[in-house]
């Protein structure tokens, strides 16, 4: 009889416990940010690249090179004083080549996709080490921002298309 | 003679419809009164959660765990003809978490612990053990129904939230493990979208589907026709009025919360 409410009690405890568990976990790791999972393999070397505009590129974007995965963002800051984005990139160890003349630069994959870092490298004979900065960088396309210049350059053109018929008159 | 009576049964339909449905209404009433003399006895409630949520347990878990697989899978599938794979966990989270986690736990939960407790309750009925605690002066609402009813709200929600993460981490294999999406990109994209009204909106959907789904189950199996034939037809009439009633509810959260 014992042993029996011994067990339903035991039971009933565990699955509160992890009934709550889960709980905890849908509340606390899902709105919010900081990344869980996605870790770079055998812990990479950090390298940090400044940009003027970062979209919304995100912790845990991959970091490509040639199309090919070397790691991962790991965090995304902004300059007190530069007032520019400071972006740290975690690179795998195995990719330990990299010329420190290298381009980041902030690209969409896809349609609808999300921003990623693109590095196309340099000709130098240095490589990034831990710690090191990558000085070339490009700004992400805001779309907004392209959308102005469309505008405003057409704008333009229809005025001097109106100034030079009326100069014609 | 026959045409009157058919007629007579046609036609008092509708209001025998309002009288089910008013008899559920003050069944809860009743239960709701119920509940505070029946907390006093925690250990009956202690059973109940255990046999409607520990031993649900293993079902849920299977089928949320499938349920998040198909996620993956049709989610890449729909996502991939925009190029947007990345954004799975997004799609993933958002649908279990707000749609799929409450409604097809509240389905599971009235198929494999509402049709328990409504035979449980049926086969008391007919043997007339209600009628004899009556008799004893012990309500059987206080004593048999209330802690069924809590166990049963109280095991729902906490299914849900099980049923949503282990979906999440099937859409998690399919995804990452099986079509190659960035890992890194699967779960920052889904932080950065899921927010705590989506969390709190599949939260109080699971709370009232446990509320409907536990009521009819007691329900049913508290109002059967005392006899064998009958106890069957209350548990088939549980699962069908729970899954109606879980979908129309489904509906109207969903659209208070829009």
């Amino acid at each position: 009889m014992s042993a029996g409410n011994r067990t339903l009690e035991i039971g009933t405890g565990m699955f509160v416990l992890l009934g709550f568990a889960a709980l905890a976990f849908l509340t606390t790791q899902l709105p919010g940010s900081g990344v869980r999972i996605g870790s770079v393999a055998g812990d990479g070397y950090t390298v940090s690249a400044r940009f003027d505009n970062v979209g919304d590129l995100k912790v845990g974007a991959p970091v490509t090179m040639a199309g090919v995965r070397v790691g991962r963002v790991d965090s995304v800051t902004v300059d007190g004083n530069e007032f520019r984005a400071v972006v740290k990139l975690s690179i795998e160890r195995r990719y330990d080549r990299i010329p420190t003349d290298s381009d980041a630069a902030i690209q969409t994959s896809g349609l609808l996709g999300a921003k990623y870092v693109g590095l196309s490298a340099g000709g130098s004979d240095t490589y990034l080490k831990e710690g090191g900065t990558i000085e070339f960088t490009q700004s992400a396309l805001v779309l907004e921002n392209l959308v102005n210049k469309l505008f405003s350059s057409i704008a333009g053109k229809s005025g001097e298309a109106k100034g030079s018929a009326e100069e014609k008159k | 003679m026959s045409g009157i009576s058919t007629s007579r049964r046609r036609g008092s339909a509708p209001f025998d419809a309002f009288g089910s449905i008013g008899g559920v209404a003050l069944f809860l009433l009743r239960i709701l009164r119920q509940c505070g003399p029946a907390l006093r006895a925690p250990r009956h409630i202690v059973a109940q959660i255990y046999n409607a949520g520990a031993r649900s347990l293993v079902i849920v878990m299977l089928c949320g765990l499938f349920v998040g697989m198909v996620l993956g899978l049709q989610g890449y599938d729909l996502l991939a003809r925009f190029g947007s794979e990345s954004a799975l966990g997004v799609a993933a989270a958002l649908g279990l978490i707000k749609e799929l986690g409450p409604v097809v736990t509240a389905l599971l939960f009235a198929g494999r612990a509402g049709t328990s407790l409504t035979s449980e309750i049926g086969l008391m009925r007919a043997t007339d053990q209600l009628t004899a605690m009556e008799m004893m002066a012990v309500d059987p609402v206080r004593r048999v129904v209330a802690p069924r009813f809590i166990g049963g709200v109280i095991a729902v929600p906490l299914l849900t939230a099980i049923f949503d993460v282990v979906g999440l981490l099937g859409a998690h294999l399919v995804g990452v493990g099986l079509m190659g999406v960035e890992s890194g990109s699967f779960w920052s994209q889904m932080q950065s979208a899921v927010e705590m009204d989506d969390i709190n909106e599949g939260l109080i959907k699971s709370v009232c589907f446990g509320v409907a789904c536990s009521l009819m189950a007691v329900y049913q199996g508290y109002h059967t026709v005392p006899t064998a034939s009958g106890v069957g037809l209350a548990t088939t009439r549980t699962v069908v009025v729970s899954a109606v009633l879980t979908l129309i509810l489904d509906y109207m959260l969903t659209a208070a919360f829009l």
